[in-house]
């Protein structure tokens, strides 16, 4: 049984005098324990309003979330406000993308930490505090006892972020979400984030969503990755097969604007052109077609269905990129 | 943090001097100067510079500020002409300086103990009725001339609640012994008389705490927006806390930060509108001395209380900087 | 060839294209507070005002100032005049006409309060520019002088700058609720300013060797318009309120022949509980006028602060 079951998630947002937006149109995906599973696509697509979903984490007034997320069997979108809180940050952990802005400035980190072990783990505040110094250090916090009692402000972004982690992780929830984790860091700091978070989730066994625009740190971590536009998947598949063959221009088009080290010299970087903003709506064609490289008239007139094409991939397009020849692969 | 002080403090001596240098000038530069203020404008030449003489108002004006500095540092701030004809000035301002404590205490207690918890709610469910009701009457709290409003409490509230409408307490037995007739009341036991105290404080306090309550109230509710809408909340909820705890911890903590500051500045505006609501109310604090020193020309009194109020307002606002330093770290670890 | 001449315009122009913001901002604060019904309401308010106290020398039925009904004054002692043919509110304490002192009183209200407006902005003005747009030495004394200022509070203030006075008239009145203003508006700008100073606009138009008035007040100045419009609207009230405060302390203008709300409130206080009338009339429509400000400019406030518009 997948640990984490989303089923049709649907998010609606709703406000007086405006038309409803549809962030999120029946994203469906699985997450299997200890797997990850990354959310990617241009900001605007839908991939953090999916995590906070999941969360519960989406205003209650101007919201309208339907569809289903089984988290172990469990539909968390009909629990309580209640029940709710018990499993967020006990079951589900999440990190944000900002460290800075997501930590409270005027309280010392190490209450930030205890806070949440006092809350699930029952833990007084003497002994939560020594759990709390062996997260940072876990995290890669140097002189974690010293850190305690210190503010955001007095640590550095890439800290920051660590201890964001730790706190996420203190109760050792089975599922972690990151919502672009590295984004606001310096590349150096980045590749650094990855790799703890990725020697984390494996030591501790926690599944994670990775949420990224970043194919980079897709290829890097991800087992498998689902790629969203406009709110809807268009293509799913494993980590390798994505890679090496791209079949939804979406898709396609985001590999080929990454420079290559390795591309011929001269030869142009591909990028996709316009931006989110020129979508049609799902329900008269592909959203993306007013983009796409591949259009066809019918693209304007039907909407595309997901299709099952094999070996676990599925696909929402009419006319899709070519599987490339075997050669062109290992390239 | 200890340096800071001392150098808020200096500028404070500083702002002090260069305030009673203007007030010492503004007083001798009136029409006619100090004698005909004590005069009358129809006294007879003769009179008239005899006192000159006597007040030393023939000298240069710096030998005069300087002789009133020498005086003022011991104590000695003139008589009063108007107010309480024949007093000293500094035992007018010593007798009602609690009285005025008091009432601003329990002033800017009503409008903490209202306005935050209304603001926060109200930011809480933003556009709903409970919020376009309360900052429709917040608006309103500041739109109404302080003065009319106490009149109103006076007439209308004072016979529904039977609460006395003037002076500090009735004419009853009571011991005096810090001068804050609340306090003594306590302080001896007395407690007919303490209650008699609290109730004259309970309508001038209301019409006092009406704008400090409005002001606090749109900070809160406005801090508490802003604070909502930060990544670190959404942080908070998704550890799963609960829900005061977020409210506490996190939202209150920070917002509290403006609203602190709003309280100061309120709180040293308080003697204004002191100076309105004790005269409606025949209080005898502080705030009646000066409105009745403006009425009369009492100027040895209006000297005396102006540059106490500078010392005070400059004071309330250096304490507020300070527990600034207190509630956010960012400044105080720098 | 470009002359020197349209060589200035064009940079100009560039440099005033960065500051581009602005008048986006002034266009979509419109379209918000166009739709905003307590904009409306304050804005509502405000027209009839100012429209009754232009109108007011033709719809006041009688001279404010001629006790036309004083026998009934004389004749029952503590009396008010009450409403009566041709008197629809009645007399005041002096038998005139009371519905026409509350018309005419309209005019002196805006006048006082458009008045002590004007003078408050520009001393902030002066002040606040010279401190913000030069800054060091000009700075220092200029801010040390708004310290001074606002080491009391401000309604302390004005009473003792009215008191100053020997004799207070309408004008004394105006200049007490002006001049402490003055530092409000003086902060504001040099705030403004102060940040603008290092603002890419700002780098921009002296990269391109724009004369520094010109940057001034072709380019800082305009940006600081809307807090300052803002600040306007709402001493527009606080003048008002704070007028009708001196009146009741005696510091106002003695002579009543030409009504002002503010004095008609504060002038009442002895018949306050035998004639709540005279005060309550004055009183509402200060409360209103004040409100149609203070709405205006809270909704101004937040329609311009890009940070509000959530």
């Amino acid at each position: 049984m997948p640990l984490l079951e989303v089923r049709d998630l649907t998010v609606v947002f709703e406000r007086k005098g405006e038309k409803p937006f549809t962030a999120v149109d029946h994203v469906s995906f699985d997450v299997e324990p200890g797997q990850t599973v990354g959310l990617v696509g241009e900001s605007g697509c839908g991939k953090s309003v999916t995590s906070l979903a999941i969360m519960g984490l989406l205003p209650k007034r101007g919201a309208r979330v339907s569809g289903s997320v089984q988290y172990e069997g469990v539909n968390l979108l009909s629990l309580s406000d209640r029940e709710m809180r018990d499993k967020r940050g006990r079951d589900l952990g999440m990190v944000f993308q900002d460290p800075l802005s997501s930590l409270n400035p005027v309280i010392p980190i190490g209450l930030q930490v205890t806070e949440v072990l006092e809350r699930h783990r029952d833990m007084p505040r003497k002994k939560a505090m020594v759990e709390a110094a062996e997260l940072l250090d876990k995290v890669g916090i140097p002189d974690p006892t010293r850190r305690l009692s210190e503010y955001p402000h007095q640590l550095s972004g890439g800290m920051r972020q660590r201890a964001l982690i730790a706190i996420a992780l203190a109760c050792r929830p089975r599922l972690l979400i990151a919502d672009e984790p590295t984004t606001a860091l310096d590349v150096t700091i980045q590749a650094q984030i990855l790799a703890l978070l990725k020697e984390l989730v494996h030591d501790l066994g926690t599944a994670l969503v990775m949420i990224t625009h970043d194919l980079g740190v897709v290829a890097g971590l991800c087992d498998e990755v689902n790629v969203l536009y406009a709110g809807r998947v268009v293509e799913k598949a494993q980590r390798h097969e994505l890679f090496a063959a791209p079949r939804h221009p979406y898709t396609h088009g985001l590999l080929s604007s990454i420079p290559r080290l390795d591309a011929p010299r001269g030869e142009k970087l591909n990028p996709i052109r316009g931006s989110v903003s020129d979508n049609i709506p799902w329900s008269e064609g592909c959203a993306f077609a007013p983009r796409c490289p591949n259009k066809l008239d019918v693209c304007v007139r039907v909407t595309p269905e997901q299709e099952d094409i094999g070996g676990g991939r599925l696909l929402r397009c009419h006319n899709p990129v070519k599987p490339p020849v075997a050669e062109e692969v290992s390239a | 943090m200890l340096r800071y002080t001392i150098r808020r403090l200096i500028q404070l001596v500083g702002v002090v001097l260069v305030l009673s240098l203007l007030l010492f000038a503004w007083l001798r530069a009136l029409p006619g100067g100090p004698v005909s203020a004590l005069l009358g404008e129809r006294s007879t030449p003769e009179k008239r510079e005899a006192l000159t003489k006597q007040l030393g108002l023939d000298q240069p004006i710096f030998v005069q500020y300087l002789k009133f500095m020498g005086r003022a540092l011991s104590g000695d701030f003139g008589v009063s002409t108007g107010v309480q004809p024949g007093d000293a000035a500094l035992d007018i301002f010593l007798q009602r300086f609690p009285a005025t404590l008091e009432l601003s205490f329990l002033a800017i207690l009503i409008a903490i103990a209202l306005g935050i918890p209304l603001g926060y709610l109200a930011a809480k469910r933003r556009g709903g009725w409970f919020d376009n009701l309360s900052v429709a009457g917040s608006l309103l709290g500041v739109a109404v001339p302080v003065f009319f409003l106490a009149y109103v409490l006076k007439d209308v509230l004072s016979s529904a609640l039977g609460l006395p409408t003037g002076g500090r307490q009735d004419a009853i037995d009571a011991t005096r012994v810090t001068g804050f007739f609340v306090l003594d009341g306590v302080l001896t036991q007395e407690w007919d008389a303490a209650l008699n105290a609290l109730e004259h404080l309970v309508l001038p306090a209301m019409a006092l705490a009406t704008i400090p309550f409005a002001v606090v109230f749109r900070i809160t509710r406005a801090a508490v927006l802003d604070v909502l809408d930060e990544d670190f909340v959404r942080t908070a909820e998704s550890k799963g806390l609960t829900a005061p705890t977020i409210r506490r911890r996190h939202v209150l903590r920070n917002a509290m930060l403006p609203v602190v500051t709003t309280i100061g500045l309120q709180t040293g505006a308080l003697l204004a509108g002191a100076v309105l609501t004790e005269k409606v109310f025949a209080f005898a604090g502080v705030g009646e001395a000066l409105a009745l020193g403006f009425e009369r020309r009492d100027y040895p009194v209006l000297l005396l209380l102006i540059i106490m109020a500078t010392i005070v307002y400059v004071v309330v606002n250096l304490l507020v900087d300070l527990s600034y330093a207190l509630i956010d770290p960012r400044i105080r670890t720098r | 060839m470009v002359t020197p001449t349209r060589k200035k315009d064009r940079i100009d122009s560039l440099a005033e294209s960065s500051a581009d913001a602005g008048v986006s901002l002034a266009a979509s604060a419109w379209r918000t507070l166009r739709r905003s019904p307590v904009f409306l309401t304050g804005a509502t308010i405000i027209s009839l005002f100012v429209l009754v106290s232009l109108l007011s020398p033709w719809l006041a039925p009688h001279d404010p100032s001629e006790a036309m009904l004083i026998d009934q004054v004389i004749k029952a002692r503590n009396e008010i005049p009450p409403p009566q043919d041709g008197h629809p509110l009645g007399g005041d304490l002096q038998g005139r006409d009371f519905l026409s002192r509350l018309l005419i009183g309209s005019q002196q209200t805006l006048i006082v309060g458009v008045l002590a407006t004007l003078i408050g902005l520009a001393g902030g003005l002066t002040l606040g520019t010279l401190a913000g747009a030069f800054g060091g030495w000009v700075d220092s004394v200029v801010m040390r002088l708004v310290d001074v200022m606002l080491s009391l509070p401000s309604l302390l203030l004005a009473f003792s700058i009215s008191a100053m006075f020997a004799r207070p008239n309408q004008y004394t009145v105006i200049i007490a609720v002006a001049v402490v203003q003055i530092p409000v508006f003086a902060r504001l700008l040099r705030g403004s300013m102060l940040a603008q100073r290092h603002s890419d606009h700002v780098l921009a138009a002296t990269a391109l060797g724009v004369k520094p008035g010109a940057i001034v007040f072709r380019h800082m100045l305009p940006n600081s318009l809307g807090p300052v419009i803002v600040q306007s609207t709402l001493v527009l009230a606080t003048a008002i309120i704070d007028a009708a405060a001196l009146s009741f302390l005696g510091l106002g203008n003695p002579d009543d022949r030409i009504p002002e709300w503010g004095q008609m409130l504060g002038d009442v206080q002895t018949v306050f509980d035998t004639h709540p009338q005279l005060a309550f009339w004055p009183a509402g429509c200060i409360i209103v006028v004040a409100l149609g400000f203070t709405l205006m400019g809270e909704t101004l406030r937040e329609a311009l602060d890009p940070k509000s518009r959530r």
